[in-house]
């Protein structure tokens, strides 16, 4: 097991950060850890990497208890959410960085960081200083930087919240990619439900500095642990008193089952492709439901019209928390 | 670079305008000017460079501008090594007392130079001082020696390398270190390779603001030094000395070479500033 986290707190004054933190992750693989802000997951990272000391507790990394290790010690790759190019270096010097430190010869530091800047595709840029590159691009120069020194683990902090929406999914699509060719345990932190969904082999949801469930994209899709989670990665809406995903309620005009609800169509908000349905029940509920564009329109859904909600079959269902909680 | 939007010109921006070329001209540029023009002329004579000849070739005028010199480059070493350090633990440590060392830090400049002679006095005077009978004990003088001449001239400059400094300190944040130290690099390497290039123009503009100012100190020099003829009587001193006696033009020419400097090192951080914009 690559990484092992046990008994771990941090408290910043009387604001806990992290609350008896347990966690393996295992080696190889792309983990998610995926919370919204102030949840406690970019700590839980850096105390992974060694850049805060927590508490009480212990971290060991590939088998080598790492508490007391600094961070230079750790042998960690560390990507920053705003990139940390050491803007006076090239591109090549960036990356060369961590190999000049540990005194590697200059022709083997000059393959390395070839081979890495191939790697990342900045090859024609290896000799740009890093304010001459984009966004996408110095966060690709960060990533060939940490794993230039050959890390046993690859800590990424929101790598790519810094960027616009369309490099985003690029360079997402790109860390999937790069992920399956070098195969080193991988550990980053998002708040992007979608992205973690996306990219990781494993998904951390980390909430109030505690970890709420550990699985896969479609265990915690599929089976979320409580409420939080299930609203964390997706959306939902209640139906009967019950939690479930807008598009797991079926709109019909007449009723499907004992279990359909009458009510009145009281919105429509078309976005795309999709149409999303506010209904109104009789029984005073408020009901989200999502529909595909052809569906409500053969349905000849509008405002005031009257519907039935009932859940798909096989539709994953909670109860919903009191209101009061 | 965005072009800068200016407002409508109205006659008020052309008075404005008027105002201030006035005050500037009548206060620094026309008053410095005329020391440069007295350098060289002389009422019936014409223009003349005998004054400096004869700055050259008095060996005691040398010997000011030498202790000058040495004084303020010493006084600037010795900022720039604890005008750095002093920065570092300003921005990037937390300790208690903090904000009464940043306050203190500003105290040489709103202090008058006087003051800090006298205070320096108070010290390392030879005979009353609180330390300085300790020091002349094992053979060090200070006050009315060149260590005292250093030191005043080290307190009236101290903050100016510091001021430069910790705003850029403060401006490139901590994530850089951070990332060398992920990748391998001890706190030294890491200031060397990496926080020391990223303040090296503030470093720089600081080093040529706090040498102007050092080979300009008076005030402060003038109490501890004693002002001995050939032995601490430092090119300021010469000045003030020449113009009481009525040697007004080798007064002028004195200046004049004291002022050449300070404006040569206002140039050189126009130029720097000019470049660091530009690589920044």
């Amino acid at each position: 097991m690559s990484i092992e986290v046990s008994g771990v707190n941090k408290r910043y004054g009387d604001f806990v950060a992290l609350e008896d933190i347990n966690l393996t992750i295992p080696t190889g693989q792309l983990t998610a850890l995926l919370g919204p802000s102030g949840g406690g997951k970019t700590t839980l990272l850096r105390v992974i990497a060694g850049l805060e000391t927590p508490d009480t507790g212990t971290i060991s990394i590939e088998g080598v208890e790492a508490t007391a290790l600094p961070v230079q010690k750790r042998n960690v790759g560390f990507v920053f959410q705003h990139y940390a190019a050491f803007k006076h270096l090239t591109v090549a010097k960036n990356v060369a960085f961590g190999l000049e430190i540990r005194k590697k010869p200059r022709a083997e530091i000059a393959a390395k960081v070839e081979e890495l800047l191939e790697l990342v595709h900045l090859s024609q840029f290896a000799d740009r200083l890093p304010s001459q590159l984009s966004g996408g691009q110095r966060q690709r120069m960060a990533l060939a930087r940490a794993l230039a020194i050959e890390p046993s683990v690859l800590l990424l902090d929101e790598p790519f919240g810094a960027l616009d929406a369309k490099v985003r999914k690029e360079l997402r699509d790109w860390l999937r990619r790069l992920h399956d060719e070098v195969h080193v345990t991988t550990v980053f932190v998002t708040h992007d439900q979608e992205e973690a969904l996306e990219v990781a082999d494993e998904i951390v949801v980390v909430n109030q500095g505690g970890i709420e469930q550990i699985g896969t994209p479609e265990q915690l899709y599929d089976e979320p642990a409580n409420d939080f989670v299930m609203s964390f990665l997706g959306d939902v809406t209640t139906l009967g008193g019950s939690l479930i995903r807008p598009h797991d309620v079926e709109v019909t005009t007449s009723p499907l089952s004992e279990h359909s609800l009458e009510g009145t169509v009281s919105r429509v908000l078309r976005i795309g492709f999709e149409v999303r349905l506010t209904v109104l029940t009789d029984d005073g509920e408020v009901v989200t439901a999502e529909l595909t564009r052809t569906h409500a329109r053969a349905l000849q859904l509008e405002e005031g019209a009257n519907v039935f909600v009932t859940p798909s079959p096989g539709a994953y269902m909670m109860p919903a928390p009191s209101l009061a909680g | 670079m965005a072009e800068t939007r200016r407002s409508p010109r109205t006659p008020l921006t052309y008075v404005l305008r008027i105002i201030v070329i006035a005050y500037l001209g009548l206060l620094v540029a026309w008053p410095v000017f005329l020391v440069g023009w007295n350098a060289f002329h002389v009422p019936d004579v014409g223009f003349t460079t005998q004054a400096f000849g004869e700055i050259f070739s008095d060996p005691q005028m040398m010997h000011a501008i030498q202790l000058t010199c040495i004084a303020a480059v010493v006084a600037t070493l010795i900022n720039l090594v604890f005008g750095v350090s002093i920065s570092m633990l300003l921005v990037r440590t937390e300790f208690p007392g903090k904000r009464i060392l940043s306050a203190m830090i500003d105290l040489p400049l709103s202090v008058s130079p006087i003051v800090v002679g006298l205070a320096l006095v108070l010290v390392y005077g030879g005979r009353e001082g609180w330390l300085g009978p300790a020091l002349e004990s094992v053979g060090i003088q200070v006050i009315f020696a060149t260590p005292g001449i250093i030191l005043a001239t080290a307190f009236v400059s101290l903050p100016l390398v510091i001021r430069e400094v910790i705003p850029v300190l403060e401006e490139i944040g901590t994530e850089q270190e951070q990332a060398a130290a992920s990748l391998g690099a001890s706190t030294w390497q890491t200031f060397w390779r990496i926080t020391l290039p990223g303040i090296k123009w503030a470093v720089i503009y600081g080093v040529v603001l706090t040498l102007a100012r050092s080979l300009g100190e008076f005030g402060a020099v003038k109490v501890v030094s004693g002002n001995v003829l050939g032995q601490t009587r430092t090119a300021t001193l010469a000045v003030e000395e020449k113009y009481l006696n009525f040697d007004q033009q080798g007064a002028y020419a004195v200046a004049f070479l004291l002022a050449s400097v300070s404006v040569i090192c206002i140039l050189v951080v126009f130029v720097l500033r000019a470049r660091g914009a530009r690589v920044r």
